[in-house]
């Protein structure tokens, strides 16, 4: 599959510069760096707790770290809301997904496209002119390349709440999609996911990726090695708020400290294949 | 009834009449003013005129002829229904070509044996998964030249120089159109009736596929031959979710379709046929038994679920429904106290379940291709469904014998259509002639003397035509069964009979020669599922789910149920269930869901042999495959459960 394009080394979308992040005394992230190149697919592996999440976190400003910077498109972020970094370009997905259970997949799919929306309540609420030819164009980019890319046509107007986990996982990434986001990142996109649905899923971060329209660069958290050395361009890794290493899937998997992280957990770490 | 629409019965059926010119001739007449067909894309239903129905095909077709399409080559077709199928196979008729259609879901040894049998010249595939069973075998099929793509999805990486994407296909017609123009009308013209149109391959319950060939006559007086009983107009809607590689589906989209000029509906995926269908509310209908009963099933569970009042109200319509139904069954008048009820369940609940299943328009819907239970029937007609059995085969292009309106038998399939001539033989086997028998297997002149002798088309099936003129099928003559007392019986029956049960998916009844009659069952695996979570049941698989005490009786209850009505030596004796479903992928059925039983009785022939020992139980250690390819091993042991005492 693979597919491991040229990722043109000086284009950085997102960097992390020495972050530390304390919780009281424990030290989740202890000077961590990250360079996330345009139209990679970097991939975050560490064991439990090594603090992935929280580095997720950090990057999506849920988080503010004592200590480092962040940038993104080639601006400092430290001091933006979640929501301001959203407006830049940035998506995720969470490892439990986190959509909104009462209402239809449609309408959280909509949700998503909300920084997009230049209409007032007013002008909403007459449905006139401007208004309506741009719900119209978000009604075609949400049906021509959400729903059709994800393959959701026959559960669109279903309660999210109703369907099985593996599908609401993919309603979740249709909602991160529906932003237009120049990163997206995925926390545990295959956690909980059958065999089928690990390969439906794979398949989407690949399309997404590499289509034409999409594009999007991927900042990806997952334990399934098998698909994260597949689709990874970049892999690094993570051990109790350290670094480890930073590199390509290849030298990530000779790498004997990397081994040795993992030393014991093989059975957690293993495959699926 | 009245109807806006026009009966286009006005265009004759010469022997010069091929499709592809009644083809030109409905896009000419009706251009871009009428709707040939909709697809449902992107969430909303998208109309497209004869005239881009005209267009695309004839780009498709100089397309194909500038690729090296010569006359009588043949292009083959995979994928689900679409309106690019149709454009594909509308293109290769136009081109001269013959067409030939693979199931969507064929394994790849399938589409390798068609493929290299046909001959196939160009394959259109939708998408990547059809272009990956192409690739994955054109080396064995070295007569294979393009591979013609439609569907962008996944496709960015595939650059092999024997693949070709549509549009680029219909950019090079379009070169061509513009060098010479009045080619592809020349195109059109050339052949005529007697011409092979489509190359069709049989399920075949017992040997490898035959390959049918239909010429455009035999498709054009079939069509028009039904059309005469069942008239159907060009405001019809039709909607296509059924496999092109089915010549039921064949018959309404082309043979039809096209003499009509009705508007084809295509779902937007195949997981939305049933909500599709309800929105556009077709007229007119086809489909295999399996369908129907898909349908039953649906409306059984979901009475199941529903609060006692709604029961309530079922109940009571339906008694009124299935009275009325009898009556009219029996062709007695319906006296006015009935009609005032009638009209008050339907008012109440039938319309809306119609519009439920989506047939609150359908005039005509029929069943064919496989036996369907009598239950089935009642149930459609109570609702008001005007259901009508056929008969037919591939080899007469479609179907040969159909119910008139107000003439329905369930236990019959009705009476020959205009142009046919049905008789049984002495030996009691269905024969046929008629304008629309093919003319023979592809490279198989032995099977072709087979089954045309003198002109009649023999179809290998048992029957008898009843004091109505009523053709009865009774079953495929190898697998009619001789009970214990010597009498003939049909297995087909008693399967379709066990199938009303919601519970139970499939069934193999076995008996032919042997001292009682017992079944092998396949439970539904989310009807019987949702009962066991009512019940508090842990299961973790199908396997596990079938083999419960629980589910045993449940199924004894249903067989039970079933035997009431039968003589003694048919009644089931002993049954068991089985640890999977019956699967096509595994050769258990044909593509279009017939049973295959002579594969099935020497696969399972330690079951067998266990229903008809004196064991309780059989044990099983096997490995299954799944769809994805992952093999799973099967430990189990299947109890055998004795319904009626009898001495081994």
């Amino acid at each position: 599959m693979g597919g491991k394009s040229q990722i043109n080394e000086g284009d950085v979308l997102l960097e992390l510069n020495d972050i530390q992040m304390l919780f009281g005394k424990v030290q989740a992230l202890s000077g961590v760096s990250l360079k996330v190149r345009k139209g990679e697919i970097h991939s975050v592996i560490g064991p439990n707790g090594a603090g992935k999440t929280v580095m997720m976190n950090v990057v999506n400003g849920l988080y503010r770290p004592q200590k480092g910077e962040i940038h993104f498109k080639g601006q400092q972020i430290n001091a933006l809301k979640p929501y301001e970094r959203a407006g830049m370009g940035m998506a995720r997905t969470f490892q439990k997904v986190e959509v909104f259970g009462g209402m239809s997949v449609l309408d959280n799919i909509r949700l998503g496209r909300h920084i997009h929306m230049k209409s007032g309540i007013l002008s909403g609420a007459v449905y006139l002119g401007k208004t309506a030819a741009e719900e119209i164009e978000h009604r075609r980019f949400i049906e021509e390349q959400i729903i059709d890319l994800l393959e959701i046509e026959q559960i669109r107007h279903k309660p999210v709440g109703m369907l099985p986990y593996g599908l609401q996982k993919r309603v979740e990434l249709g909602r991160a999609l529906a932003l237009e986001p120049e990163l997206l990142i995925l926390d545990e996109p295959l956690a909980g996911l059958n065999l089928e649905e690990v390969e439906d899923m794979a398949r989407f971060v690949l399309d997404i990726n590499k289509e034409e329209n999409w594009k999007v660069t991927c900042l990806l958290v997952e334990h399934d090695m098998g698909v994260v050395m597949d689709l990874s361009d970049r892999v690094f890794v993570l051990n109790f708020g350290n670094m480890i290493m930073d590199g390509t899937p290849e030298q990530v998997q000779n790498n004997p400290e990397v081994i040795k992280a993992y030393l014991g957990e093989e059975d957690l770490y293993a495959t699926r294949r | 009834m009245q109807h806006e629409g026009n009966r286009t019965g006005a265009i004759e059926i010469t022997k010069e009449l091929t499709i592809q010119k009644l083809f030109f001739l409905q896009a000419t007449r009706y251009g871009s003013d009428r709707v040939a067909m909709r697809e449902k894309q992107f969430g909303i239903w998208q109309p497209i005129t004869w005239q881009d129905y005209l267009d695309n095909v004839k780009y498709l077709a100089l397309g194909l002829v500038s690729m090296g399409l010569k006359r009588g080559d043949k292009v083959a077709m995979i994928g689900d229904n679409r309106p690019e199928g149709l454009w594909a196979e509308m293109a290769a008729l136009c081109a001269g070509g013959v067409a030939v259609w693979l199931f969507q879901d064929c394994l790849i040894d399938e589409v390798k044996y068609i493929l290299d049998h046909s001959d196939t010249k160009f394959l259109f595939g939708e998408g990547q998964e059809e272009v990956d069973k192409a690739l994955s075998i054109c080396h064995e099929c070295p007569k294979l030249a393009k591979i013609i793509w439609d569907d962008p999805k996944g496709m960015r990486n595939y650059h092999q120089d024997n693949l070709i994407s549509y549009k680029q296909v219909m950019e090079l017609g379009r070169q061509v159109e513009a060098n010479q123009p009045g080619v592809f009308e020349d195109l059109v013209n050339q052949g005529n009736g007697d011409d092979v149109a489509l190359l069709f391959y049989t399920s075949g319950t017992t040997s490898l596929p035959k390959g049918a060939l239909l010429s455009h006559h035999n498709m054009l007086t079939m069509g028009r031959h039904l059309m005469d009983v069942d008239p159907c107009y060009d405001t019809d809607d039709y909607v296509s979710y059924l496999p092109f590689a089915w010549i039921g589906e064949q018959m309404m989209s082309i043979s039809c379709g096209l003499q009509i000029g009705y508007t084809i509906n295509f779902p937007e995926e195949p997981e939305t046929a049933q909500e599709n269908i309800r929105e556009i509310g077709p007229h007119v209908m086809f489909a295999p038994p399996r369908m129907y009963e898909q349908m039953t099933r649906s409306v059984q569970v979901k009475h199941l679920d529903a609060s006692w009042l709604k029961r309530f109200c079922f109940n009571l319509a339906s008694k009124i429904g299935y009275k009325v139904a009898d009556l009219k069954f029996s062709k007695k008048p319906t006296p006015l106290h009935w009609r005032l009820l009638n009209a008050l369940a339907y008012g109440l609940v039938q319309k809306k379940l119609k519009d439920h299943l989506g047939l609150s328009r359908v005039r005509n819907a029929y069943t064919g291709g496989a036996a369907m239970g009598p239950d089935h029937f009642r149930f459609f007609h109570s609702l008001g469904v005007n259901l009508k059995q056929i008969y037919g085969q591939t080899e007469v292009a479609g179907i040969s014998v159909v119910h008139r309106s107000g003439d329905i038998k369930f236990d019959t399939v009705g009476h020959p259509i205009p142009g046919t001539e049905v008789k049984i033989t002495e030996e009691g086997e269905i024969i046929t002639r008629s304008p629309s028998v093919f003319k023979g297997y592809y490279k198989n002149p032995e099977a072709t003397k087979k089954t045309i002798r003198d002109g009649w088309l023999h179809s290998d099936d048992r029957g008898f035509i009843d004091d109505d003129g009523h053709l009865v099928v009774f079953d495929r003559t190898k697998d009619v069964f001789t009970l214990r007392d010597g009498k003939p019986f049909s297995p087909q029956y008693l399967e379709t009979r066990l199938k009303f049960s919601p519970y139970i998916k499939d069934s193999w009844v076995i008996g032919d020669r042997r001292p009682f009659v017992t079944a092998v069952l396949c439970i539904d695996y989310s009807v019987v599922g949702k009962w066991a979570d009512e019940k508090k049941l842990n299961y973790t698989s199908y396997q596990e789910l079938s083999q419960k005490p629980e589910v045993y009786q449940l199924v004894e209850k249903q067989i039970r149920q079933a035997n009431k009505d039968l003589p003694d030596t048919a009644k089931i004796a002993r049954f068991t269930n089985l640890y999977k479903e019956f699967d096509a992928d595994d050769d258990e059925l044909t593509r279009t869901r017939k049973l295959r039983r002579a594969f099935v009785e020497k696969r399972y022939k330690e079951i067998v042999d266990a229903l008809y020992g004196k064991e309780d139980s059989v044990h099983i250690d096997t490995s299954i495959k799944y769809e994805d390819g992952r093999e799973a091993r099967i430990n189990t042991d299947m109890k055998i459960i004795k319904l009626i005492e009898v001495t081994v």
